[in-house]
């Protein structure tokens, strides 16, 4: 997996030094075997190949977590390189994982009841079996209809190909019509946080087709493998979600190394003048729109059979916005700040809430971590924001002894390009 | 039977009119003299008792036919007189034809006068008409409430009869109201009906819809010829009108066709047949297709070993062999035409007012948006900031609300100590928040929106810790309880309209703060050109810190105002920051007609969609958000744009 | 000679105040052109009309041999087509390296795949480091463009310009900001240029236009004064109203 130096992608970062893929993401080779180790870790100390020194749930957590990783990595590429704060991308995870869900559910609920018709005097028909699983799944929403929506949900490849056609889709849609207006900075996230609503509120309906509030449940039994434990399941969903994390990262080191990143990131700074330089703007933006939600919706696929329920409730506003936080608080503008954000906030945040945090006592008041993490967590979001804009990631350049360039002009943030634009006119 | 009553009432109508205050006859006469048809009542024969009671004038009159309804009539049986029973623990208290006082006599004395249902119908039709000319016009009035309640043909005739000696004008025009009601569902002559139907030209009451509804019920009938005389609403086609399966159904229950048999019946019934792995000659492993099974089936009702049903043929000519009719159950078809083009008119008048009324609505929702949105328009606007806890400043200005109400006594107290109150707390909220925060970060925007975020997020916690999870009330004082109610379908509450009038007078203060004073020129100075605005000795810093504390105060007083009429959760504000974000965006950012006409827009539509789907506010509000994305492409800069160089791109 | 962009009749109004005023242009394939005028003469928004950022209200404007007209391209397609522009204030991708900023200015395919698959290869380098000797950033490719003194910048963007292989070139105000022996070193650049394209130069300095020694032509409230050479509009006695009325 590490044989990428063959990438035919060699864009320079440095003329003077035209070296190789791996030359100019020094990050690859500590990232890649970092992933390495906890996988053979995680895969040793699980009870189902190892001493089980840690539980299948703790081995469930850390295979969510890099999902959520590989999140932040679109994330990343999509605000840090690109300049878009999208509040919009854990719609398209949730998206994702709805996608997979379908079939999760449909075909696991048709074995149940398959195996409950079999039991009968004749052979079931197509359609008892399709109002069997219709009862099964929609009864809870008072139907038995199997909506339209559920068309694709008995074949597996068919709703892979929808975990990344529907949020690539609706990528696309959006992103046109935004982009296409030249909806930028501000306006653009609060239009993709106003879209992301729109989307939880329309599943919150019962008669969205999707459970309504309910959401999909029992994802977590994959369907004709009813046989293999849970602990088992965690260790290759680890793994499978271990490898997609890999692959991502290694695929967008070398986009965001190349021509592509060159030409992000100057979208980022200044937008307008990449447009006078002759790029289509609109479309790199729409292009790494889409490609990002894809990425989403494919760590959704792979979260959500680890989590086992999906709700509408996964795509409130918030959760997006969480997903900017992690970014922000690991370093914005780095593939591996992404990581380490996503990772080190959502497992604090996950020992935080679950309790195990010890409470602080004061006397007056004992501050209870499970009441006072989120404060916590917002607050400290104010100090990276104010004093640590590289996040994490900025202790890395100091280990490195890099230093950002000693700029004559205005502070650039990844957002600068937006107001620059005005600028470049006067 | 109706044409008997409405002749007995008309004979009533007629005694009526013309005996007036003369006594014609006493109570105790006519008992006497029908002392034989009081005793043994019949519907045929105690017609002209009543009639002789009604008329006669006497106010004993109306308290004997009451006691006759009640069964507290009884004759003595030692004389063969009658009195009037009050049950008592000795018996029964007497009380003679004169209305004294008779004594006490024991239960076994007395024998008790007990007409039957028929008769007491007609006694409590007689004694409608007392009541209707009942002396006290309370009483009058409640006998018009219970006729209104209970329409019937006894009482249109009663009406009549107790229109012409009515001296309250309000009663009268009541009466005469009610007259035409009923007339328009019982007169027996049609023409009077409809001539009734039209009186009522454009009115669009409560009242008369619910009179002239039940004259279109219809019942849905299965006929092999169309029905003659009936009076047929519309003849239906199946498929298009009614479903096949409906179809066949009400010629299942009308018993002209045989039942079919449900798929899981001729599960079991094949299943009950199986036999050397075979059901009537085909094998199990094909019955898992219901065509296989239908063909099964068949095979056994030809042996005989199944009852028969009807198949999918049977029932398509038994649906093509029959007509399917909706028909009125009012038999005549001038009325059902009159009373259908009077509903239509009044269809048409009542969407117009519900139009209006929907419209109030919308104008309170924008209100409320307006006032949720100024603040964040004002900082957007002046600072190009976005400030993320805006909503968690309107939550501030509710709970603030909510603690001055649980100190100062008394609601209208409380909430003139509240709104300035909150306006103080958020300020200085807002303006911690600039000098602290958002002071570091200008010329970052989506920074600025991060770091908002994370207040946000800790405010929203803080408010949990401190106030739990559950909602906390914030009452409005009495004199703001209850609705303006103009007619039946438009009414507004108070609270309502307080909002849309606080909403007004924000939107008067914020002009002259921007117009008039020497603060809204150095903010209108600083929004145009900040570094010029600072040459001319203006402090950009002391204006964005200002700005930013005016525009958390309003949201601190949007607050105070929401939290009247919602539940104070610590998630009240977030429930509105997304409307209130939308109310900017679409309006145009910077312009305080752009915050109003967002508002304008938003409320309204949203209630509109409301209208459309009312059923589901959810996709109501998923509607209204695909709408402003689909908007944003038409006017990017929103409906009151900025335009020319400012504006910059 | 034909004209390589024609502009003619263009208006356009901000909220009623009129910017450009049926204004009439045209420029050869291989001319250097000044533009002078004063504050508010329209010179800015006659270039933003030019790149697609403005569209005016009427009028066409034409380019090329086959009179395409540009108001109904994007601002990146007028720019693929071969339109260059240098904004006033240098404008460079100051967190990217100077290398970078040169290779995303070679003129190339635009779109996203293309930049997906761009491979530098050995003639593409080699242009990279021609154009950073040409404008003596030969020694400064590996350095990010932010660390550049205001000079180098401006140096920096006119080889970006010459990336783009342009065949027009608009110039905003280069001289602002330069020592005296750049402004030399500059004169010479644009006259160099100007041998194989169009370069219309907009200046508030008339000493630097006098250097450049072209044909000039003076906006005045959005429509053109005069046009001529620098002597020839300096004794026209409406554009001595115009500058030296005014004081």
């Amino acid at each position: 997996m590490t044989e990428t130096t063959q990438n035919p992608v060699t864009a320079p970062a440095n003329i003077l030094h035209p070296s190789g893929y791996l030359r100019r993401n020094p990050s690859v080779l500590w990232f890649l075997l970092g992933l390495a180790v906890l996988t053979l870790a995680v895969t040793l100390l699980s009870p189902a190949y190892g001493g089980g020194g840690i539980s299948t749930s703790f081995v469930k957590t850390l295979g969510k977590t890099l999902c959520l990783c590989l999140a932040a990595l679109a994330m990343d590429i999509v605000w840090g390189y690109t300049g878009i704060l999208s509040l919009g991308h854990m719609a398209f995870f949730a998206l994702g994982g709805y996608m997979i869900g379908q079939w999760l559910m449909y075909a696991r609920t048709q074995e149940i009841v398959l195996q409950s018709l079999v039991a009968g005097p004749l052979p079931p028909t197509a359609e008892e079996i399709a109002q069997g699983v219709g009862s099964q799944i929609f009864g809870v929403v008072g139907g038995s209809d199997i909506p339209l929506i559920w068309g694709f949900a008995h074949s597996l490849p068919l709703q892979l190909a929808l975990v990344v056609l529907v949020p690539g889709l609706l990528a696309l849609i959006f992103g046109w019509l935004a982009f296409r207006s030249r909806v930028t900075g501000v306006y653009l996230s609060i239009l993709t946080q106003a879209m992301t609503l729109a989307l939880s509120l329309y599943l919150f309906q019962n008669d969205s087709g999707l459970r309504g509030n309910n959401g999909l449940s029992g994802l977590q039994n994959l369907p004709g493998l009813a046989d293999v434990s849970q602990d088992f399941l965690s260790v290759w969903f680890f793994w499978a979600s271990a490898l997609m994390l890999a692959l991502a990262y290694l695929l967008l080191s070398a986009v965001v190394s190349g021509k592509m990143g060159s030409v992000l990131r100057a979208i980022r700074d200044d937008e307008a003048r990449v447009r006078f330089l002759g790029y289509p703007v609109e479309g790199y933006k729409l292009f790494v729109f889409v490609v990002t939600a894809i990425l989403c919706g494919i760590a959704g696929a792979l979260y959500y059979p680890q989590a086992g329920i999906i709700n509408p409730a996964e795509l409130a506003p918030i959760a997006s916005i969480y997903l900017a936080v992690w970014v922000a608080i690991g370093g914005r503008g780095r593939l591996y700040g992404a990581v380490i954000g996503a990772a080190f906030v959502s497992l604090l945040s996950s020992w935080f809430t679950g309790g195990r945090a010890p409470s602080i006592p004061l006397g007056v008041y004992t501050i209870d971590w499970v009441d006072w993490w989120q404060v916590l967590l917002g607050l400290s979001f104010v100090a990276v924001t104010l004093w640590a804009p590289k996040g994490i990631g900025g202790v890395f350049d100091r280990f490195q002894g890099l230093h950002s360039p000693d700029r004559k002009g205005q502070p650039l943030g990844p957002d600068a390009g937006s107001l620059q634009e005005s600028e470049a006119v006067e | 039977m109706r044409a008997f009553l409405l002749g007995l009432a008309m004979a009533f109508l007629g005694l009526t009119a013309h005996v007036g205050p003369v006594l014609a006859e006493t109570v105790a006469k006519i008992v006497a003299t029908h002392a034989r048809d009081i005793e043994k009542p019949s519907r045929q024969t105690i017609g002209p008792v009543i009639a002789d009671l009604a008329g006669s004038g006497d106010p004993m009159a109306a308290r004997l036919l009451e006691a006759w309804g009640g069964k507290l009539l009884g004759k003595r049986k030692s004389d063969g007189a009658i009195f009037l029973l009050a049950p008592d623990a000795a018996g029964y208290a007497l009380t003679d034809l004169q209305g004294a006082s008779a004594g006490i006599a024991a239960n076994a004395e007395i024998t008790v006068l007990k007409p039957n249902a028929g008769v007491r119908g007609l006694i409590a039709a007689a004694l409608v008409q007392f009541t209707l000319s009942d002396p006290d016009p309370a009483k009058r009035a409640e006998a018009l409430n219970s006729i209104a309640k209970d329409p019937n043909v006894e009482a249109l005739a009663a009406l009549r009869g107790a229109t012409a000696n009515e001296t309250d004008p309000a009663l009268l025009a009541r009466k005469l109201r009610l007259e035409r009601l009923l007339t328009l569902r019982f007169d027996p002559d049609p023409k009077a009906r409809v001539a009734a139907i039209e009186g009522f030209g454009a009115d669009a009451g409560l009242d008369l819809r619910a009179a002239l509804t039940p004259l279109l019920a219809t019942t849905r009938i299965a006929a092999v010829t169309r029905p003659e005389g009936a009076n047929i609403a519309r003849s239906l086609t199946v498929g298009t009108d009614l479903s096949a399966a409906d179809a066949y159904a009400l010629l299942v229950t009308s018993g002209a066709a045989p039942a079919r048999i449900t798929r899981e019946d001729q599960k079991q019934a094949l299943a009950a047949h199986i036999a050397a792995g075979q059901v009537a000659g085909v094998p199990l492993s094909e019955l898992g297709d219901q065509a296989t099974r239908d063909r099964a089936y068949t095979a056994l009702e030809a042996a005989g070993q199944v009852p028969s049903a009807a198949t999918d043929d049977e029932v398509a000519k038994a649906i093509a062999a029959h007509g399917f009719y909706d028909v009125y159950t009012e038999a005549d078809a001038t009325v059902t035409a009159a009373a259908r083009s009077a509903l239509d008119r009044i269809a048409l008048k009542v969407a117009a007012m519900q139009a209006a009324d929907l419209s109030l609505d919308g104008l309170s929702l924008a209100a409320i948006y307006f006032l949720a949105a100024i603040g964040l328009a004002i900082t957007f606007g002046v600072m190009g900031v976005i400030n993320m806890a805006h909503g968690e400043f309107i939550t501030m200005g509710a709970y603030t609300g909510y603690v001055v109400q649980q100190i100062v006594p008394g609601y209208t107290a409380s909430l003139l100590v509240a709104f300035p109150l909150a306006f103080a707390v958020t300020f200085a909220a807002g303006v911690g928040m600039e000098r602290l925060v958002i002071r570091h970060l200008y010329k970052r925007p989506l920074e600025t929106l991060l770091a908002t975020f994370g207040i946000s997020i800790a405010l929203q916690q803080i408010f949990k810790n401190i106030f739990g999870t559950q909602a906390r009330p914030l009452t409005a004082p009495d004199w703001l309880g209850g609705a303006l109610t103009l007619n039946d379908v438009i009414s507004i509450s108070y609270i309502r309209l307080a909002i849309i009038v606080l909403a007004l007078l924000f939107l008067g203060f914020f002009l002259y703060l921007m117009k008039r004073t020497r603060l809204g020129l150095e903010v209108r100075a600083v929004t145009q050109n900040p570094a010029m605005a600072a040459s001319m000795g203006i402090n950009p810093d002391r204006i964005n810190m200002l700005t930013f504390g005016l525009g958390s105060g309003i949201a601190g007083i949007a607050g105070v105002s929401i939290g009247l009429y919602a539940k104070v959760t610590s998630e009240l504000g977030s429930d509105y920051i997304v409307q209130s974000f939308m109310t900017v965006v679409v309006g145009g950012v910077g312009n305080i007609w752009g915050a109003l006409a967002g508002a304008g827009m938003i409320g309204g539509l949203q209630k509109a969609i409301e209208w459309l789907n009312p059923s589901n506010t959810l996709a109501a509000q998923t509607y209204m958000i695909i709408f402003i994305i689909l908007f944003i492409q038409f006017r990017p800069r929103g409906i009151i744009a900025l335009r020319g160089r400012a504006a910059g791109d | 000679m034909t004209a390589l962009l024609e502009v003619s009749g263009v208006s356009v109004s901000f909220d009623g105040f009129r910017a450009i005023n049926n204004l009439s242009f045209s420029i050869g394939a291989a001319e250097l052109r000044a533009i002078i005028g004063p504050n508010g003469a329209g010179k800015t928004t006659f270039m933003d009309i030019i790149t697609g950022k403005t569209r005016p209200d009427s009028g066409s404007v034409t380019w090329g041999e086959r009179a395409i007209s540009l108001l109904n391209l994007s601002e990146a397609a007028i720019a693929r087509i071969g339109i260059g522009r240098k904004f006033q204030r240098p404008t460079v991708f100051e967190d990217q390296t100077v290398a970078e900023n040169l290779i995303l200015a070679l003129k190339s395919p635009r779109n996203p795949f293309a930049a997906l698959a761009f491979v530098l290869t050995g003639e593409g380098r080699a242009r990279v480091a021609a154009l950073a000797a040409q404008v003596g950033l030969g020694a400064h490719l590996a350095r990010k463009a932010g660390e550049l003194s205001h000079g180098q910048k401006q140096w920096l963007e006119i080889a970006m310009l010459l990336a783009q292989e342009p065949r027009l070139l608009l110039i905003d105000e280069p001289a602002a900001g330069m020592t005296l022996a750049e402004r030399e070193q500059t004169t010479a650049m644009l006259v160099g240029i100007a041998r194989t394209r169009a370069v219309v130069v907009v200046e508030h300095d008339m000493e630097f236009v006098r250097r450049l020694n072209c044909r000039v032509t003076v906006l005045h409230e959005g429509a053109v004064l005069a046009e001529g050479s620098l002597d020839h509009v300096t004794r026209n006695p409406a554009v001595i109203e115009v500058y030296l009325g005014r004081g």
